[in-house]
């Protein structure tokens, strides 16, 4: 679905997603076309990477954290701003040599600006296979109505 | 809830691996821990969204290859707004050398977590070589 977005709407889709990842290559994911991204976005490669996702009904959070357990993540909204934060420790084998050591070990944070209609009453959380899925219901006002013409 | 699997060793079985590498997707290399111990080499990789039947691991020549699919909940009429991820799949491979025992592979996965043990030949496993004094 997020590679669909990028890969198969439009002909030039293609030029625009590798024109993306250059992009992101400079200046890290969430770049837009003239470099601007959002003020509390995390470098690219920042652990926890999230996509987010919208539906008619609600806004979908994905935050990709493996290893963890669903109690580990403090999930709190204000208005339209979601945060989660949480730990993950690696410990470490004394006895062992190590090659590489390129998983996250320590605090993280990502603080998510959601569209305006987000409701921080209703929000839903899961935790599977090393995703937390959040899904965060859209105020009924902000939803495209049918306007029929008579 | 953890899931415990051998590593493919047919070559028969390698079609899997083949076909998603065939695949017209670049894919994502996990971030890795690897070391070693006296016994073995651990490899831990990151795979969030990959479950035990949607991971391929393979053992070919003395190359070990790490594969997984990355499935998402989805809804319908879905929209992505943004996408650190963009890709939904993993691949990795590392070459092995003679020491480490291909047959006797194991793998673990957990919460997105993969854990790969592979052990050394029992006569490559170090000794303590007493020095004596005198």
């Amino acid at each position: 679905m997020f590679e669909g977005l990028w890969g198969y709407e439009h002909p030039l889709s293609g030029q625009f997603r590798r024109l993306e990842e250059e992009l992101d290559a400079v200046f890290g994911s969430g770049a837009s076309l003239t470099g601007t991204r959002n003020i509390r976005s995390l470098p690219a490669g920042s652990f926890p990477a999230v996509n987010i996702a919208s539906t008619p009904e609600a806004l979908l959070v994905y935050l990709f954290a493996p290893g963890l357990d669903a109690k580990a993540f403090d999930i709190s909204m204000q208005q339209n701003l979601l945060s989660i934060s949480g730990a993950r420790e690696i410990s470490l084998d004394d006895a062992a040599t190590y090659y590489r050591r390129e998983r996250f070990s320590g605090e993280f944070r990502r603080t998510i600006n959601l569209p305006d209609d987000a409701d921080p009453e209703r929000v839903e959380a899961k935790y599977a296979n090393g995703i937390l899925t959040l899904r965060i219901g859209r105020r009924e006002s902000a939803r495209p109505r049918q306007i029929e013409v008579r | 809830m953890a899931t415990q699997q051998n590593v493919t060793q047919d070559p028969e079985k390698d079609s899997a691996v083949r076909q998603a590498t065939k695949r017209n997707e670049s894919a994502m290399r996990p971030p890795v821990d690897v070391y070693e111990t006296s016994d073995g080499i651990r490899l831990i990789a990151d795979m969030p969204g990959v479950s035990k039947e949607h991971l391929r691991l393979q053992a070919e020549a003395n190359t070990l290859t790490i594969e997984g699919d990355l499935v998402f909940e989805m809804a319908e009429r879905m929209e992505a707004l943004y996408a650190d991820v963009r890709s939904t799949l993993y691949r990795c491979s590392f070459v092995l050398s003679s020491e480490l025992d291909t047959s006797q592979i194991e793998a673990i996965l957990k919460d997105g977590v993969l854990a790969v043990r592979i052990p050394k030949r029992a006569a490559f496993r170090p000794r303590r070589i007493e020095v004596q004094s005198g």
